[in-house]
């Protein structure tokens, strides 16, 4: 009979995406084990995140400095901007390592059946990222890498026709993303082609 | 061609059941209630889908089997071994229909490459006097079996059409580049779900006008269009009609309103209005030329369920006539062996009692 405690820590593993019951169970045990050095490596881990992680005011990644680390990046292009619907979606593409340019979450995506309007989105920051600055040229490039779903694909029009009064060039991908994580299965290959084979909106 | 060796596990009311020695004709005879149907029920779950009652699949397994059910049956082929196909669900699994082709777990879909399946059921007898939705389905699941990607042209239009009459239905005036972006979907979608059922009705009036106004009742099919069948078209109506729709509260143009019309040839009189022997001979004549544009190269499985006795006997002769020039197998139910004389001699026939069969 597993003590109170430990019945604690394997229910709270069990909610993580990925993880059941068993495998809660699993990862209890072996930390039971490890003890002496993998749980105050994991301790203070969880204690850096909770302290640490903001999202970042300009791109709406979440990281442990504001900016973020691909907005701080001076590597990145900062004429080209990828818009997408989730920070699951910005990790997924950006693990693939194959966009130069920066990022914007839009922290969902338009339904009228689930209430999700315009402002609900971050879609007025990105207009504002796009919009030319006193002396500066704003952004050449925004491609927009929503979901293949309906929504997502719906999401996109609409930013496509809000982003039309700039001089930009929108571009989406030859196919929508796979919905959040599943984008971690999708092979680069896949994602290079779709990338690589981005076409213009409208 | 031909389904043989067809075993049915603890599915409905059969706990073991099986059909051995099938031929062109096969005929289950027996009270209502005994199990004929679900001997259909259970082949036409060898098709992609919910089946000839579209059930959900908690509703398949037997009350004392614990959960799961089996059908298996083997698939003649020209040459070689036959095709061992089955699906089944487990019981500790009850959500999930698993399939099976020889041993190897296989997609729902890949069924469809085995064979066709078409059948005509008493639930669909009324299906001129219903409703014009159940009439789309029904020109959308022929459709669907002509052309698989009707599936996914349907779904994105009908979430589309929900999405746009939501925000047409808001109290706020909706926002014209949200509309647009809907609007985009349900034009792009819509032209294609409504040019796929044109398609359909073209095919099956070209195969029904090969058949003889007598002594079958020849439909002649059309669709009475809800919408602009061209994507363009589609997209303008859409975005002129705004501000009617929003009167309205919902989306006027749109194939969502297509509507089927379907006419008794020679009397010229809507089908709605004929006698139910001759909407039944009508439905038949639909069922059959798209069995045949269904197969394409497939062996092809007709399920006819309570046909036979609600024609009259020269219908019925004419019926049998047909089956017996077609290529398919053919399955027939009935509770007496009357009307099925000109056929026994050649048929394979079950008795069915309580969920058991036995060869006569
Ligand atoms: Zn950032």
């Amino acid at each position: 009979m597993a003590s109170q405690e430990i019945e604690k820590l394997a229910g709270a593993l069990a909610q993580l995406p990925g993880l059941g019951p068993r495998s809660a169970r699993r990862a209890v045990l072996w930390l039971v084990k490890h003890r002496g050095k993998a749980l105050p490596q994991l301790l203070e881990a969880l204690g850096a995140v909770q302290d640490r992680l903001v999202e970042c005011e300009i791109c709406g990644n979440v990281d442990t400095r504001n900016p973020c680390g691909i907005c701080a990046d001076p590597r990145r292009d900062a004429k080209s901007i990828c818009v997408v619907e989730d920070v699951s979606d910005l990790w997924a593409l950006d693990r693939a390592r194959l966009f130069t340019g920066r990022y914007h979450v839009l922290g969902g995506k338009l339904s009228a059946l689930e209430g999700v309007r315009p402002e609900d989105l971050a879609i007025d920051t990105l207009l504002g990222r796009v919009a030319p600055k006193d002396g500066e040229g704003g952004v050449d490039e925004v491609v927009l890498a929503m979901n293949a779903t309906l929504e997502g694909q719906t999401t996109a029009h609409y930013i496509a026709e809000r982003l039309e009064e700039f001089p930009v060039r929108i571009t989406q991908l030859a196919h929508g993303l796979p919905v959040g994580g599943e984008l971690d299965y999708l092979d680069e290959g896949t994602l290079a082609q779709a990338l690589r084979a981005r076409r213009p909106v409208g | 061609m031909a389904l043989d060796r067809i075993t049915l596990s603890r599915f409905r009311n059969h706990a073991d059941t099986a059909l051995d020695d099938t031929r062109r004709f096969n005929l289950l005879v027996g009270e209502n209630g005994a199990g004929k149907t679900n001997v259909l029920e259970a082949i036409s779950l060898l098709a992609p889908g919910r089946g000839l009652r579209r059930a959900a699949l908690a509703d398949l397994p037997s009350q004392s089997g614990g959960g799961g059910f089996t059908v298996g049956a083997s698939l003649a082929q020209a040459e070689g071994e036959p095709v061992r196909l089955g699906t089944f669900v487990r019981a500790d699994l009850p959500g999930r229909r698993k399939v099976r082709v020889n041993g190897a777990e296989a997609s729902a879909a890949s069924l469809g490459e085995w064979l066709a399946i078409g059948w005509l059921t008493p639930a669909m007898d009324r299906l001129f006097a219903d409703s014009a939705g159940a009439r789309r389905r029904f020109v959308d699941r022929m459709t669907l079996a002509l052309e698989p990607g009707h599936a996914r042209h349907a779904a994105r239009y009908e979430g589309a059409l929900r999405e746009r009459n939501r925000l047409l239905g808001d109290e706020r005036e909706p926002d014209p580049a949200w509309l647009d972006g809907i609007e985009v979907q349900l034009a792009e979608h819509g032209a294609e779900l409504a040019q796929a059922r044109l398609r359909t009705i073209a095919r099956l009036s070209d195969a029904l006008a090969a058949v003889p106004d007598e002594p079958f009742a020849r439909p002649l099919l059309a669709i009475e269009p809800g919408g602009p069948a061209d994507e363009a078209a589609l997209a303008t109506a859409l975005r002129e009609g705004r501000r009617a729709d929003r009167r309205a509260g919902r989306t006027l143009t749109g194939p969502h309103r297509d509507e089927l019309l379907v006419t008794m040839a020679g009397k010229s009189m809507p089908a709605a209005e004929c006698s139910t022997g001759e909407q039944k001979a009508m439905l038949i004549a639909i069922t059959l030329a798209h069995a045949e544009l269904a197969a394409q190269g497939r062996p092809g499985l007709l399920l006819l369920d309570e046909v036979a006795a609600h024609l009259d006997p020269v219908r019925r002769a004419a019926l049998f006539e047909r089956l017996r020039e077609g290529a398919a197998q053919v399955w027939l139910t009935g509770t007496e062996m009357t009307p099925f004389a000109e056929i026994a001699e050649e048929a394979a026939v079950w008795r069915v009692r309580e969920g058991a069969v036995e060869r006569v």
